[in-house]
């Protein structure tokens, strides 16, 4: 960072190419905690994939013929697109409803999701037994439209090019291409709506999933209304892991922010805590409704149920009383303690549906391998490299053109 | 384009307006061919296991040695090696000897749930499987109520296995292997309406020697294979808490609604986006103009 103005004057006499070269050098310290941390797993899970795909998935998975799913689709792809519900609810209010309060979180939201996307649906690609074949259902030789996967994957694949539209202005500012970031700009309004309306489907897709696997997931889990309950829960799971995520974002690039930043960080997390406690609410409701129309009381006499009332009173019950009270006395720690409290929650419906409860009733129980779970933090720490590489170039966290800014000239090459 | 054509580009992204009519082997054409299916009465099974040989010598799979192995002490399912395996239960009356293998389901859960088509529901019944088509998303494992597809995990290039009615003989008018190897005819080849007929006239006409149900004529919406047993089915092993209704019929409502979001969400969103500009005259999608 120290170097900023000299690189900032010689980026701008540049050519495109050499300027990108020089952007891939490293910023900032090398030997971070997290960098410490995060290379030896990475490195780690990349040698896990080498023997993943030259040996087959038994090699470095527990997956079995009863188990066909693990946590390659249960935490990685099931959760972490319910996690990354943040950019389409954000989105929605910033861009369709002109709620300019949440306007300077917008592009950090954006860039996440679309990252998560990037990275959660894309390590299904580890999972798939014959990868090379994942094209087959898009270039149209074999279309399997009455598969909900073939839905939610083109939905994925849509929605990442929404998502990559959404973010493209700030590329555009990076690179100083003025002409075509004006033509980005004007192509975000029909993105973000083509976004909320593809988000609303492949959330509550990834729900319908599992509607076939009727007789395998605990009745507590199962249910009918599995799509309206995640398309509903992403609402909330967005929103927390925004809040989550801004918090540390702002700590983290601090440098990047302009002053009175943190005053305008809490209103934004107060507000989102309002939202969040009413789709909290109306999930609950939702889960009230069918506990009582089913007679799931029956239920409740073993661990499975004190399990399942641990989900919902504990993780989605109390964080919604968190969160309004949060939001009534303006306490951001209580939300961001409630914001911690959901994403628990999430994470235990998601892999409740998708692995505990699933196969309840056979003796075969699975178990994630250490191996899928190191591949796993490597596809989490690959996104926070990118995210952080990102951050650090382009105007995503401060404003655009700012003093200070690394490619400060070319930015201000691409405003009016 | 025809409207073949038509109808697959707009399923792209309305997806499934039209998943009803195209759903593999969703509806019973009364043009068509007749569905094959096979009838096992497992009174008449003796636990030989040349079905197993049979159909290991027909696919390429694994040839169990009958004599030798000891197999049927203990329960076992299919696998990726064999696609058929028979089962020696002990009942109320007796031993009691089961084969079982794919149950080439009316309308197949993994067929439905298969986004390449690779999983089928051929015109004469069985379900087969296309490697060409494959991604081994395993998505047909997770949603089949029988659990049959199974997987090759240790192989870099994995085929899901699952026994395909000897489709390269029932297509050319042959009959499947194991059903050529059965010494006491406990297995019989045919179409299911006659297969039925067979079934209730058996139990017709020795009533205390059957429950007096065919597994298969209803659950999971009917299967091509059908069973006749002299005890209840849950002693042998079998799910009877799978419902009647065909898979494929829990995720319709949820695929008939994705055209129905498709168009009406971006209509309310726009709507809403131009309330919301009522209060502003100026166009806001310049991010950070000045």
């Amino acid at each position: 960072m120290n170097s900023s103005a000299t690189t900032t004057t010689k980026s701008s006499q540049q050519g495109l190419f050499a300027f990108l070269l020089s952007q891939l050098k490293p910023r900032g310290k090398l030997l971070t905690p997290f960098n410490i941390i995060s290379v030896p797993v990475m490195i780690a899970g990349v040698i896990i994939l080498y023997i993943r795909f030259t040996q087959g998935l038994g090699a470095t998975t527990n997956l079995s013929q009863t188990n066909p799913w693990g946590i390659w689709i249960g935490f990685d792809v099931v959760t972490g697109v319910a996690f990354a519900g943040g950019a389409y609810i954000v989105t929605f209010a910033v861009y369709v409803m002109k709620m300019e309060k949440f306007h300077p979180i917008v592009r950090a939201t954006v860039l996440n999701g679309f990252l998560a996307y990037m990275f959660y649906a894309g390590a299904l690609v580890f999972d798939l037994g014959r990868p090379w074949h994942v094209i087959n259902p898009i270039i149209g030789n074999s279309f399997g439209y009455n598969s909900v996967l073939f839905l939610v994957a083109w939905h994925f694949m849509l929605y990442m090019l929404a998502e990559l539209i959404e973010f493209s202005p700030v590329v555009m500012e990076w690179l100083g291409l003025k002409r075509a970031r004006r033509i980005a700009n004007g192509l975000t309004l029909a993105a973000v709506i083509f976004g909320v309306s593809l988000s609303s489907l492949h959330q509550s897709g990834l729900g319908a999933l599992f509607l076939m696997a009727k007789p395998k997931i605990h009745p507590l889990w199962y249910s009918e209304f599995l799509p309206v309950f995640f398309v509903v829960s992403s609402i909330f799971s967005g929103i927390s892991m925004v809040i989550i995520e801004s918090s540390i974002s702002h700590r983290v690039f601090k440098m990047q922010l302009g002053p009175g930043s943190h005053e305008k960080l809490d209103d934004i997390i107060i507000g989102l805590a309002r939202g969040a406690a009413m789709a909290m609410f109306v999930y609950y409701f939702f889960k009230a409704l069918i506990f009582i129309h089913d007679g799931q009381w029956a239920l409740m006499h073993d661990g499975w149920g004190m399990w399942y009332l641990l989900e919902v009173l504990g993780f989605v019950l109390v964080p919604m009383v968190m969160y309004a009270y949060g939001a009534r006395h303006r306490s951001v720690g209580i939300i961001k303690f409630a914001a911690g409290m959901t994403l628990i929650g999430i994470l235990l419906n998601r892999l409740n549906v998708s692995i505990i409860a699933f196969n309840w009733n056979s003796a075969d129980t699975y178990v994630p391998h250490w191996m899928e779970i190191v591949v796993t933090l490597t596809v989490v720490f690959a996104e926070i490299w990118l995210f952080r590489w990102i951050v650090c170039r382009m105007p995503v966290m401060r404003e655009p053109g700012k003093i200070g800014s690394p490619n400060r000239e070319r930015e201000m090459r691409s405003l009016n | 384009m025809d409207r073949r054509d038509f109808l697959k580009w707009t399923g792209v992204v309305g997806a499934s307006a039209i998943s009803s009519e195209a759903r593999a082997g969703g509806k019973i054409d009364p043009d068509g061919p007749e569905f094959y299916g096979v009838l096992v009465d497992t009174t008449r099974c003796i636990g030989c296991r040349s079905c197993e040989v049979a159909c290991g010598t027909e696919n390429s799979m694994r040839i169990p040695d009958v004599k030798n192995d000891g197999a049927l002490e203990k329960f076992r399912e299919t696998d990726e090696k064999q696609w058929t395996v028979v089962n020696k239960f002990d009942t109320s009356k007796g031993d009691v000897y089961v084969k079982r293998q794919c149950m080439h389901c009316w309308q197949p859960a993994c067929a439905s749930a298969c986004l390449t088509n690779a999983m089928k529901k051929t015109e004469i019944g069985p379900v087969t499987w296309n490697g060409d088509k494959c991604m081994g998303c395993r998505f047909c494992m997770l949603s089949c109520p029988f659990e049959m597809p199974k997987y090759e995990y240790d192989s870099w290039n994995p085929k899901v296995q699952k026994c395909s009615m000897c489709y390269q003989r029932t297509s050319v008018g042959g009959t499947p292997a194991c059903v050529e190897s059965c010494p006491t005819d406990a297995i019989i080849f045919g179409h299911k309406r006659e297969l039925m007929e067979i079934a209730r006239v058996r139990i017709y006409n020795h009533p205390d020697d059957y429950v007096h149900k065919v597994y298969g004529e209803y659950e999971a919406g009917g299967t091509g294979w059908l069973y006749l047993s002299a005890v209840p089915f849950e002693e042998l092993g079998f799910r009877t808490d799978l419902g009647t209704t065909p898979y494929p019929e829990f995720t319709k409502d949820f695929l008939y609604s994705v055209p129905l979001v498709l168009l009406g969400v971006p209509a309310l969103l726009s709507g809403l986006n131009l309330m919301a500009n009522g209060a502003e005259d100026e166009d806001e999608s310049e991010v950070y103009g000045e």
